[in-house]
């Protein structure tokens, strides 16, 4: 007990000296985070809307159209996510002029999410009755209208959604790191393994485990008080 | 009496699954509705029954151009629905309300809600919308449930629910996709009731889809008999009694 006491304290003292770095790994990883689940959210989600609506008996039916989508979709969640950070980089370099940094694995976090989230989306959409859709229709409502009811209706599977989204994207950042992304993954893998400060690593996972915790039950609780079926 | 209604012909058939083709290799098409011709009357209420697979939902789904015939006509209060714009045949949903077997309602909206969302639709003006939406819960008699969802409720009150959000524009025409079939004798006839009383008050001519033989003699002025796709005749009611000539459709009305 009196070691382990000492070992918890002198751990504790050398986390200590390394605040700074890990506030702006924490710093860091909030960054990518950020811009990564607001931009997947909104461009899976557009893009996970059309999967659907193109798909076998929706109001934009289109045998083609689907199948380009639901390609391109296949083909960007295909790449092993440090191999498609390493294949963007040209574009994430003209983008953002370079390609290291947390803006430019949010660029790439963001592409890897999009297309994540865009599949996540078509599902919840699916999961809505069909009769619905028919009801909507049947008033005349215009296709943005009969969106509009699809979403409400599929709500709390896509809070569920941004909640798998964003918890994958936390864990994708570590990634990341690897290459420059810099975050608490990067951290971690810096001073926890290559330079043996085991205690790094360990707080670093028990802060990302308290994160991923935190941001399950936050979704949890968002998407039962949405549920009303 | 002038027609609210006219079917010129109309026909529908579907491509079965798409794993069964015949031996040339071509998808196999199942006629749901033969080529059929119907003229129902401004005020009345109609039945279309027959056996599963009849295709009387199929043909009331036609009557709104849920399904779109693959000929013929369908005429609702002198426009021809088949010749309209997407954006023209909106407007005319307007006026023919309907309501389902399952209800349809959204989950995730209030009863209110429900209601007031075909009215938002159907460019109902804002200011009269409240006033619109109680009248007409009062007219199924859902006035103290307004602010509960869907799930909350029982069958038949969902069903009131539909039916409420359906009228609440005023269609001309309503249509009803078995409404009773998921309901117990009891709310059955509490929700007959219910129609009858719109059909009589409001004079919204109601086509309701059934398999029940006791709905169609409570409810119905006339009744076409479908069998296989194929219209066998129109049958007058009177007294409760079924007129039907054809040896199937004599079959029919036996079946309660």
């Amino acid at each position: 007990m009196i070691i382990s006491a000492a070992l918890l304290s002198e751990s504790i003292a050398k986390l200590l000296t390394m605040k700074k770095e890990i506030w702006q790994a924490l710093l860091d990883t909030f960054i990518m985070l950020g811009i990564s689940t607001t931009v997947a959210i909104l461009i899976g989600g557009i893009f996970g809307i059309f999967l659907f609506l193109s798909s076998d008996r929706q109001f934009l039916q289109n045998k083609t159209a689907y199948a380009i989508l639901g390609g391109i979709t296949n083909f960007v969640r295909a790449f092993p996510f440090v191999i498609l950070m390493i294949a963007m980089s040209p574009f994430t370099k003209a983008i953002v002029g370079t390609g290291i940094g947390p803006i430019a694995a949010s660029l790439v976090l963001a592409i890897a999410g999009s297309f994540y989230f865009a599949r996540l989306v078509e599902q919840n959409l699916r999961e809505v009755p069909r009769g619905i859709i028919e009801a909507t229709e049947s008033m005349g409502a215009p296709p943005f209208t009969i969106i509009k009811v699809l979403l409400n209706e599929a709500r709390s599977g896509i809070v569920s959604s941004v909640t798998i989204l964003s918890i994958s994207l936390l864990s994708f950042s570590a990634a990341a790191g690897m290459i420059g992304g810099g975050g608490l993954g990067d951290l971690a893998i810096r001073y926890g393994y290559y330079r043996y400060q085991t205690e790094v690593m360990v707080f670093i996972v028990i802060l990302l485990s308290v994160m991923v915790i935190l941001i399950q039950a936050g979704g949890n609780l968002l998407a039962q008080r949405l549920d009303k079926r | 009496m002038s027609d609210m209604i006219v079917l010129n012909d109309v026909s529908k058939r579907f491509m079965s699954d798409r794993s069964i083709k015949d031996n040339a290799g071509k998808p196999h098409w199942f006629t749901a509705v033969q080529p059929t011709s119907l003229n129902i009357r401004k005020g009345e209420i109609f039945g279309l029954m027959g056996y599963s697979g009849a295709g009387k939902s199929t043909l009331l789904r036609l009557i709104n151009l849920l399904e779109r015939p693959d000929s013929g006509q369908v005429i609702i209060d002198n426009e021809d629905l088949t010749r309209l714009s997407a954006s023209d045949l909106r407007v005319a949903r307007h006026n023919i309300g309907m309501i389902f077997q399952q209800f349809n309602l959204m989950s995730n909206r209030t009863v209110y809600d429900n209601v007031a969302f075909n009215l938002k639709v159907s460019g109902y003006p804002a200011k009269d919308i409240h006033a619109r939406v109680m009248a007409c819960l009062e007219i199924v008699d859902l006035s103290d449930r307004s602010q509960h969802y869907p799930a909350q409720l029982s069958g038949g009150q969902k069903q009131r629910v539909g039916i409420a959000r359906a009228i609440a524009p005023s269609p001309k025409v309503l249509l009803a996709d078995e409404p009773t079939s998921a309901l117990d004798p009891a709310t059955t006839r509490s929700l007959l009731a219910c129609l009858r009383d719109i059909n009589e008050q409001l004079g919204v001519t109601i086509v309701i889809v059934t398999h029940e033989m006791s709905v169609i003699r409570r409810l119905c002025n006339r009744v076409a008999l479908l069998h296989q796709g194929e219209l066998l005749e129109v049958a007058d009611i009177r007294d409760g009694a079924i007129q039907a000539t054809t040896p199937i459709g004599q079959g029919l009305i036996l079946e309660d």
